[in-house]
């Protein structure tokens, strides 16, 4: 990935909104090389999707989140593909990552409620033939997700006017 | 209940009040004019509007990077709370020393030639009061920073603003310079990277300003403390020009490139026997720096503080892009700022002043700048904008001054 691509990332990745012609005057190039940049990387799926970070804590409808440990068997020939395939597909699904050390899949679920959750890795997670067994963590609160801090500690306390 | 007896008295009381306490006030601090910048600070907070986007400001949006914070954090708690040596602690100046080679390629003694102060405006006092007797004319390049005239005053001398000008985009010229000189003429005072015009002198630029201060036996105090907020090329010290290094005291700190604003934590770096001086006044006044800035500031210069510093300088570089050709857009013209974090562009073609510009920005528009006028001769019809903050913020405030020049036509 080259420098100019890079740059025009580290920009999206803090506020996706910002047009093509604004980066462009940012970083001191062209719009048509920008879109054109842009473009390619949606093509190459290196940028995936334009979304918003919310903070679920200050909505009515509140979400619960869990992570679960999954120690699985692997498949000859497929390793754990196959497997990570039939777990991201379902909707509750937000992440799934293939870990090192104690146990393979670490899988993100969202759910309504406790119960949901529960009833979604008794009744789907485990029951897949080469699960062997599950651990589950229920998130309690949100500091930092995607390097972006929840709490508002960061809001601007300088002087209006200074020399 | 107030007997009829006392009524005089109590009168009495109130009229040596109202009569104050001025002529007890020494002539010189009575003369020091009220800071220009400080009225307009009284004007944007008086209107307690928490809508107005603020440009007006003079220090960094980003909080102090987190590991020298917490540097100074866990020097509190294994209880390092004494004072240091005068100059400052030997690890930190020694740090310094390195740091100042390293950058700007000037070499300074730790142990004679650096001063550790309480922010670089310390320094910039002590330099004036070692080198000033009354009477001293003290060369000033305007329009900038707005305490170096007024300490001028205050140790007798005589400040010489020298005007400069938005078409040598506000850099010093030779001529300007040859011309406010006198057989009077002590110091000069230089401050590039410039608040307020974010103007820089090349090499080139100040060789022949150095032949000047060199032919009429000046000093030169320079205020370096934008040196790395720079956006096309390095920085150059006067210092490190031919000759320069003994004639120059130079001033910068840790506020600006780390984001340590209310750290107050700055330093000197001259002659031996300027240093010296400057240190017998510092002893006596505040002893020594605090030392959890101290502390800090190490961590700064010593453990990572610099990539953090390139971050936040690739940041101001591009936020500056965009207000520069923000007000390009607009139809102001905007000289291209190469350092410090401010856009200058000037407010003539609208034929409002800059201060009437300036409020009524502030009070239709809710976008607070600084009338340029504050920062001395030159100043007049510019606007000091500073772009250290969110692009969001940049873009909404842009909006509305454009807004704003729209409607005075």
């Amino acid at each position: 990935m080259n420098e100019f691509k890079l740059s025009i990332l580290d920009l999206l990745k803090e506020d996706a909104r910002l047009s093509a012609a604004t980066i462009a005057t940012m970083l001191g190039a062209e719009k048509e090389d920008v879109s054109a940049a842009i473009a390619e990387m949606e093509r190459d799926h290196v940028i995936v999707k334009y979304a918003t970070v919310i903070n679920w804590s200050k909505v009515d409808d509140e979400k619960v989140t869990a992570l679960i440990e999954v120690e699985c068997t692997p498949e000859r020939g497929r390793g754990f593909e196959n497997i990570a395939e039939r777990v991201y597909l379902y909707p509750e699904v937000k992440s799934v990552y293939l870990m090192s050390g104690a146990y393979d899949l670490l899988v993100e679920i969202e759910g309504k409620n406790l119960k949901e959750v529960a009833s979604f890795v008794s009744n789907k997670l485990s029951t897949i033939d080469s699960v062997i067994s599950t651990k589950s963590f229920f998130i309690l609160k949100k500091y930092k997700q995607d390097g972006i801090i929840f709490e508002e500690f960061e809001d601007d306390h300088r002087l209006l006017v200074s020399p | 209940m107030i007997k009829d007896e006392e009524k005089p008295q109590i009168e009495q009381v109130e009229g040596s009040r109202s009569g104050g306490m001025q002529h007890h006030l020494a002539a010189s601090a009575r003369a020091i004019p009220p800071s220009g910048i400080r009225r307009f600070f009284d004007l944007v907070s008086a209107s307690k509007d928490k809508d107005i986007i603020t440009l007006g400001v003079g220090e960094p949006d980003f909080v102090t990077p987190w590991r020298i914070r917490d540097a100074a954090v866990y020097s509190l708690e294994k209880g390092k709370t004494q004072y240091t040596s005068n100059a400052g602690m030997p690890e930190l100046r020694e740090a310094i020393g390195q740091y100042l080679y390293n950058q700007f390629n000037v070499a300074y003694d730790p142990a004679k030639e650096v001063i550790v102060t309480i922010g670089g405006s310390e320094g910039i006092d002590l330099a004036l009061r070692a080198l000033i007797e009354p009477g001293d004319e003290i060369l000033v390049p305007e329009p900038c920073y707005i305490s170096y005239s007024p300490i001028t005053s205050l140790s007798g001398g005589v400040p010489v603003g020298i005007e400069t000008f938005a078409e040598d985009q506000f850099k010093l010229t030779s001529a300007s310079l040859q011309a406010a000189i006198t057989p009077k003429s002590k110091i000069l005072v230089l401050c590039y990277p410039s608040n307020p015009t974010g103007t820089i002198m090349t090499y080139e630029e100040m060789l022949p300003i150095a032949k000047i201060v060199e032919e009429n036996d000046l000093i030169v105090i320079s205020d370096e403390i934008y040196a790395e907020l720079t956006f096309n090329g390095n920085h150059v010290s006067f210092a490190s020009l031919p000759g320069m290094k003994d004639r120059t005291i130079l001033v910068s700190g840790f506020s600006k490139a780390f984001a340590m604003t209310g750290w107050r934590m700055g330093y000197a770096c001259g002659h031996p026997d300027l240093i010296s001086a400057m240190l017998k006044i510092h002893q006596y006044t505040v002893m020594c720096a605090p030392i959890m800035g101290q502390v800090a500031a190490l961590e700064a210069l010593t453990k990572g503080g610099l990539e953090e510093k390139d971050r936040m300088v690739e940041s101001y570089n591009q936020r500056r892009r965009l207000v520069v050709q923000g007000f390009r857009d607009m139809g102001l013209k905007c000289h291209e700022p190469h350092g410090a974090f401010y856009a200058f562009p000037s407010i003539h073609s609208t034929g409002l002043t800059s201060e009437q510009f300036a409020e009524r920005l502030l009070l239709e528009a809710k976008v607070a700048a600084v009338p340029g006028h504050v920062f001395g001769k030159g100043g007049e019809g510019f606007l000091r904008c500073c772009y250290a903050t969110s692009v969001a913020q940049l873009t909404e405030a842009m909006e509305r001054i454009n807004l704003f020049l729209r409607s005075l036509e």
